[in-house]
């Protein structure tokens, strides 16, 4: 690679990245970039009946997350030839109620990989007899899009850390620092978008770096390097921002009115995202919050209520004394 | 793979993929079609969890919130005590106070990832982090109650005139000893007692985040339940009236902050009463009151038996609702509708989903539980 180097990040730049979804291609290049060069440990081998995506969520050995969203409906003004194909009918349905069945009243949580790993068994309509007809199908899409953690500008992960283990880097990531981390879990229920979590056999949290290694030396982070399509574009921040916003108008202009950035924003719930995504529907459809808070936003009132709440504690038992006095 | 360029002089050699016009061609008329079914509830990504649940530990940390409440409370009633000349509360008060914050601490160490990196925890003093203010907290209190648990048993051996203590002249200084630093212990105690509910309010978890407004009052109030029944119950009949003033008002206030959680929060409030954490709860309020009512008594009619009784019911009424607050928000986290249905709604009210959100395609809701409208 001659000259797909960038240009040495001078560490004054904030750094990200942009997942355009709508040219993601499913082809999960960045998992396994990712997996090779962080040497994340192998998480289990299972089948999650969710369209192709067998690895389920982000989490402490999985820092990339390919989600594939198969739907009836149509993707801009594109000719699908559905009603032409022999497909039979839709299998959506069916797999998800396995799917759900799977996940269990824990919805997939704190099981890693090994998640919802379901026996589908033979499906209504496998093997149709006779004439195979499209089933009733008149529209499909299929939505791709790579998650990761969101290097958020106001990082609850980050606030929370009682050991000062998770930093902000010279490029505006957050980082764990490994032999910090003494496995509290704080950062684990304080991330609004359910990254981080603690790799069990080792006790730490683990979670997307923005390969802070190869940043340091000039070289974009594996998967940007690995992805196919440009799907996920590494830069400084503003420069991918406003090539996203170049992009959301393109495609409105050619009749995808439902394209929108999330996490573009520097005024939503958590400052605005260092990783941001162009998604083609609504951010819940592909896993993410909708409208993410950092919790810490609220912490000054939560210490101000705690204040009162003691001078309370401390008012009642004097109380206690006063009138318990006489029984 | 291909010339992946980001450059200050705008953007040249751009990629052709990057700008892949998917969905201009086929001449339809853009956004026909769509959902085929009725708009449901919320949609989420095959019903999987949005949020991560905490990884604790329900024994050690829901215990901690008990235990740290506890202490707390406790090292209050034996600062009461012992300046009200109530020798077998202060003693109890000490004892109880300091038991319960070795425990806890012992508690959320065990806890730990990797439990021999506690000292990790002491690099730092950060005001945005509870587990940061609450780990110094402890620090100062443990050994201001630890000293003055030791005095209490020092002065007891010696009274007792057990071979090896200290001579009986050295007993005034050692009380002093266990005066002033259980009083210095009385002034932390209180904070020990509230910051556990920013503990918790202060993550992503639902339940928890959104009550974040009643929490520290009601473990505050929680941890006087806690503390004044298990004091009641091992102090002297004549001198446990404050513990059980405490303890009543306690679990009346707890039990009152419980209801104004659950009429705040509406939907995200269920899991309080929903499987295991539900039966907690009810089990928690029963306690409670019973608890409450054995209290009030003894306190008109003096007996040993029902201070231990509804002291006890007291400090179980005080755990179960630890236990009940902590696996339901656990349930809160795990389940994505109690994270995305109030987020979309705050979403939609405030009119951005962080672009548009056009009618005729993002208009209805899937099936709960898949990431596709199934046809
Ligand atoms: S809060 Fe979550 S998404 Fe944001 S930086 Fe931390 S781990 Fe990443
Ligand atoms: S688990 Fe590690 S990184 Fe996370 S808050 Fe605790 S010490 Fe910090």
């Amino acid at each position: 690679m001659s000259d797909g180097l960038l240009e040495q990040p001078t560490g004054r730049q904030r750094m990200g990245f942009f997942t355009d979804t709508s040219i993601c291609i499913g082809c999960k290049a960045c998992e396994v970039a990712c997996k090779e060069w962080n040497q994340v440990p192998d998480d289990g081998l299972s089948l999650l009946g969710m369209s192709y995506d067998n690895t389920g969520m982000l989490g402490a050995d999985t820092w990339r997350h390919v989600a594939f969203i198969e739907q009836d409906r149509p993707l801009g003004r594109q000719n699908n030839s559905v009603t032409v194909m022999p497909t039979g009918p839709s299998g959506t349905a069916s797999t998800a109620a396995v799917v759900a069945a799977g996940l269990g009243d824990k919805h997939g949580s704190m099981l890693g990989t090994q998640t919802g790993r379901v026996h589908p068994g033979p499906q209504p309509h496998a093997t149709p007899d006779g004439h195979v007809s499209p089933g009733g199908r008149t529209e499909l899409r299929w939505l791709m899009a790579s998650d990761v953690c969101k290097h958020c500008t106001h990082a609850a992960c980050l606030d929370v850390c009682p050991t000062g283990s998770l930093i902000r880097t010279e490029f505006g990531t957050v980082v764990v620092q490994e032999d910090i981390c003494n496995g509290c879990g704080y950062c684990v229920p304080a991330c609004p978008y359910g990254v981080i979590d603690r790799r069990e056999r080792d006790g730490r949290v683990w979670k997307c770096t923005l390969c802070y290694d190869r940043m340091t030396d000039g070289q974009e982070p594996a998967c940007a390097k690995a992805c196919p399509t440009d799907s996920i574009q590494f830069g400084p921040l503003d420069e991918l921002r406003e090539r996203a916003a170049r992009r959301v108008e393109q495609l409105h202009g050619v009749g995808m009115p439902e394209a929108r950035l999330y996490g573009a924003d520097p005024d939503d719930g958590v400052g605005g995202t260092g990783a941001f995504f162009l998604l083609l529907d609504e951010p819940e459809v592909y896993g993410f919050p909708p409208d993410p808070v950092v919790t810490t936003r609220d912490l000054p009132r939560m210490w101000r209520h705690a204040a009162l709440a003691a001078a309370g504690v401390a008012a009642t038992v004097l109380a206690a004394f006063v009138t318990g006095a006489r029984r | 793979m291909t010339r992946h360029e980001v450059r200050r002089d705008g953007l040249r050699d751009e990629t052709p993929e990057r700008e892949a016009l998917i969905g201009a061609k086929g001449g339809r008329r853009p956004g026909r079609g769509g959902e085929m079914v009725p708009p449901a509830e919320f949609r989420s990504y095959y019903g999987r969890s949005v949020l991560k649940p905490p990884v604790w530990s329900a024994r050690d940390i829901a215990g901690y919130l008990f235990l740290g409440g506890v202490a707390g409370g406790a090292a209050l009633l034996a600062a009461g005590g012992d300046l009200t000349g109530r020798g077998s509360m202060r003693r109890a008060g000490r004892l109880i106070s300091a038991g319960a914050t070795g425990l806890g601490l012992a508690a959320l160490i065990h806890d730990l990832g990797r439990p021999a990196r506690f000292a990790h925890m002491l690099r730092v003093l950060k005001p945005t982090s509870p587990m940061s203010v609450g780990t110094w907290l402890l620090g100062g209190f443990g050994p201001l109650v630890g000293a003055a648990a030791a005095a209490e048993l020092v002065g007891a051996a010696t009274a007792a005139g057990v071979s090896g203590a200290l001579p009986p002249s050295a007993g005034a200084a050692v009380r002093a000893l266990g005066r002033s630093s259980g009083l210095a212990a009385s002034l932390v105690a209180p904070a020990l007692t509230t910051y556990t509910g920013v503990l918790i309010a202060n993550t992503a978890v639902p339940l928890w985040h959104d009550a974040h407004r009643e929490l520290p009052y009601l473990f505050g109030a929680s941890a006087l339940a806690g503390a004044g029944g298990l004091v009641a119950a091992s102090t002297a009949v004549d001198e446990a009236g404050p513990a059980r003033a405490a303890g009543i008002a306690g679990v009346l206030m707890e039990q009152a902050l419980d209801r104004r959680i659950h009429k705040r929060l509406g939907m995200v409030a269920e899991p309080l009463d929903q499987g295991y954490p539900g039966r907690l709860m009810r089990a928690s309020r029963l306690a409670g009151r019973a608890g409450a009512v054995l209290l009030a008594g003894s306190a008109l009619r003096r007996s040993k038996a029902l201070d231990v009784a509804g002291g006890l019911a007291l400090a179980a009424s005080s755990l179960l609702a630890r236990f009940g607050y902590f696996h339901a928000g656990n349930a809160s986290a795990t389940d994505p509708r109690y994270t995305v249905v109030p987020q979309r709604e705050r979403a939609d009210r405030a009119g951005s989903v962080g672009a548009q959100h056009p009618a005729d395609l993002g208009g209805g809701r899937g099936v709960r539980g898949e990431g596709q409208e199934p046809a």
